[in-house]
């Protein structure tokens, strides 16, 4: 039974480890920013994960006490990647002007709003974003 | 068997530091420079609960826990300043 | 009570983390951190001042479960991507996506699915609050892929926040 626990263990630590560098890859090779998002997004806080769910296992397996500290890391981890992932789209988009050659290469043109009122909220007042 | 894993994953890491710190130098842009310290952050924190796991301890999570916390705080208000050219508004 | 605790599931939330935060099961614990659950909702409804209509059951659990489902597989199909995909291939695109809900916090939830769930991130939102821009690593067909995340996530949030 701990040999099984201790093979799951080790599968989550190194399932861990290489999702967290297959993000860095990918943050590494993707050729424009809106792709790059998609790596650390997702593969990063995968790894992270694994790692932290592989010490969730671990501790009690191993005679010391359980730490509710790990489960609270991986929740908060979980809530806020896609809060600073929207932050840096948004800082992507609206830098698209300034950075000009240096991202267009790669970049697909933005889309208009379908509404001939309505513009994307980084570049119009964020007072109408309200729903009514 | 868990000590191999153990030095698998820190290798695997150490090399995602490094590549985020290449695209750190590199750029081209700032919101690149963001979203590199960000997965840096993410990391670091992966690296601090595998040395825990490693050591056996695990008041190394209250290290990991806080930066978590900072490295969030930090990334957005980045992203805002980019933004507004303010952080608090 | 409406009064003392105008969002309960943020009261609920905040006790938790406390408890979670101490790393220990005690009286005492949870008495100050029901004392934060109360004060902290007290003292910030005035930025939010409408109850989310948010009905909590167990549609709710099963869209935490289907989501937990789709961001294992998510994470495989983005490392495959990311591994064995040339960047001329990449069929990136951004997607417009109409939406149907009607509060802020529905979006809200709608926009981080769709962060952490394959191949999209979600970017912002129109000045009328009625499409949502989307960013796809590799669609071949962008119109299904709305149709699949309409069908598949949106649909569901529609049950739980009314």
């Amino acid at each position: 039974m701990a040999a099984i626990l201790d093979f799951v263990i080790a599968f989550l630590i190194v399932l861990g480890g290489a999702f967290a560098l297959i993000g860095s890859w990918g943050l590494a090779r993707l050729p424009a920013l809106m792709s790059r998002l998609h790596g650390p997004t997702k593969a990063t806080t995968l790894g992270v994960g694994g790692c932290l769910i592989a010490s969730m296992l671990y501790f009690p397996s191993h005679g010391m006490s359980w730490s509710a500290h790990e489960l609270l890391i991986t929740l908060f981890l979980f809530i806020t990647a896609p809060i600073s992932a929207n932050m840096i789209a948004k800082a992507c988009i609206h830098g698209r002007h300034v950075y000009g050659d240096a991202v267009a290469k790669y970049e697909v043109p933005l889309p208009r709003p379908p509404h001939p009122d309505a513009e994307w909220a980084t570049f119009g007042s964020t007072e109408a974003a309200k729903p009514e | 068997m868990i000590d191999v894993a153990l030095t698998i994953a820190l290798t695997c890491i150490a090399l995602a530091v490094v590549l985020n710190l290449y695209r750190l130098l590199r750029g081209p842009t700032a919101p690149d420079r963001i979203l590199a310290l960000d997965t840096m952050v993410i990391n670091a924190i992966a690296l601090i609960i595998l040395f825990g796991i490693r050591e056996g301890t695990t008041v190394y999570f209250e290290a990991a826990l806080l930066l978590a916390m900072v490295g969030f705080v930090g990334t957005v208000a980045y992203a805002k300043f980019l933004l507004r050219g303010d952080i608090v508004e | 009570m409406r009064r003392l605790f105008p969002h309960p599931g943020l009261t609920l939330l905040l006790v938790v983390m406390w408890m979670l935060v101490l790393n220990e099961l005690s009286v005492g614990g949870f008495l100050l951190g029901l004392f934060f659950g109360t004060l902290v909702p007290l003292f910030t409804a005035p930025f939010w001042p409408e109850r989310p209509p948010v009905r909590y059951g167990w549609p709710l659990i099963a869209y935490g479960l289907l989501v937990i489902g789709d961001i294992i597989v998510a994470n495989f199909q983005v490392a495959r991507l990311i591994l064995f995909c040339r960047n001329r291939d990449l069929r990136s695109c951004w997607l417009s996506i109409p939406l149907d809900l009607q509060s802020a916090e529905a979006f809200t939830v709608l926009a981080g699915t769709i962060s952490l769930t394959p191949g999209t991130v979600s970017a912002d939102i129109s000045t009328d609050g009625r499409h949502l821009l989307v960013h796809a690593l590799d669609t071949s067909d962008p119109e299904a892929e709305v149709a699949r995340i309409k069908a598949r996530y949106e649909r569901r949030l529609m049950e739980i926040f009314r």
